[in-house]
């Protein structure tokens, strides 16, 4: 993610008019290279709430983490486990 | 894609055999004299077991290739979650907005005459061509498994496990599947529509 011109390598961009916009999505993880996504998915998110409780809310590149599983965790998960933290019996270690 | 050309290739090959063992297979029973030759050749033995080798050599290399070819690794432009249900697929688009629809069949007696029976959905998932796109599928009940063979994508959607498939489709169009894995009463009528667009197109959609 250190690149300057990020995005072209995972991004396709479409003019429209005037407008030119960028179509970016969760890079190619080295980590999860196979088909089986949904330790991606938990990890981003478990690295999400270790960042923002490590750093607080507002420090951005915590951004990272929530972009990624938001893209790739299914809203039902996303929502079933932030209700679990809500009530304290997320089984993961945040 | 690159399957529906190994297809042709090994198709080719196949037939140019059948063809050639089944004319000399008829050629010989129709014909009363016996050569000498024909029984118990030495040379003959000889070049139809080293030919045989040679051929399948020329099938297996490109089978090779395009094994290899599907592992590649890709940067997607775009991802989609794709969640079974019984008996429709939900679809979510989250990188920027996000956007989640049902799509369920249309009934028979609902759709107008000769529209795609058991095939036509009332809100297609559309993706821009051209572009790489990486599915996520999953599965929020039973089994159910998401294909579109057009575009040489299956796969099983398993509930807790999310599968990540990449394509890429260089034509625009509309691309049909259906759910591959049984799962109830109403398994056949789970289809699935892809419509792929212009990019610019799909921005506005």
């Amino acid at each position: 993610m250190a690149d300057a011109d990020n995005g072209d390598n995972s991004a396709a961009c479409v003019e429209s008019g005037e407008e030119e916009y960028r179509m970016e999505t969760v890079p190619f993880d080295p980590r999860f290279p196979n088909m089986n996504q949904t330790k991606h998915c938990y990890v981003s998110f478990l690295d999400y709430h270790r960042c923002i409780k490590a750093r607080g809310e507002d420090y951005a590149p915590c951004q990272y983490f929530q972009r990624v599983f938001r893209s790739l965790c299914p809203n039902a998960w996303v929502a079933k486990w932030e209700e679990q933290i809500e009530a304290g019996t997320f089984a993961g270690k945040i | 894609e690159q399957l529906i050309f190994f297809h042709d290739h090994s198709m080719t090959i196949l037939i140019l055999i059948i063809t050639i063992v089944g004319y000399n297979l008829i050629s010989t029973y129709t014909n009363t004299n016996i050569d000498q030759h024909m029984l118990e050749s030495q040379p003959l033995e000889l070049f139809w077991t080293i030919v045989p080798s040679f051929i399948l050599v020329f099938i297996g290399l490109p089978s090779i290739r395009l094994l290899y070819l599907l592992d590649e690794v890709y940067q997607p432009s775009i991802t989609i979650k794709t969640i079974g249900h019984q008996w429709y697929w939900s679809y979510e688009y989250s990188d920027f907005l996000n956007l989640e629809f049902d799509s369920y069949m249309i009934p028979s007696n609902e759709s107008e005459n000769l529209n795609f029976r058991l095939l036509d959905v009332d809100n297609r998932t559309v993706i821009p061509f051209n572009t790489q796109v990486r599915t996520l599928i999953s599965a929020a009940d039973v089994l159910h498994s998401w294909t579109v063979p057009a575009l040489g994508v299956k796969a099983d959607a398993v509930p807790g496990r999310l599968n990540q498939v990449n394509f890429y489709s260089n034509r625009p169009g509309l691309f049909f599947g259906q759910c591959s894995e049984i799962c109830g009463a109403n398994h056949s009528f789970m289809p699935i529509s892809i419509e792929s667009v212009p990019p610019s197109i799909f921005i506005k959609w």
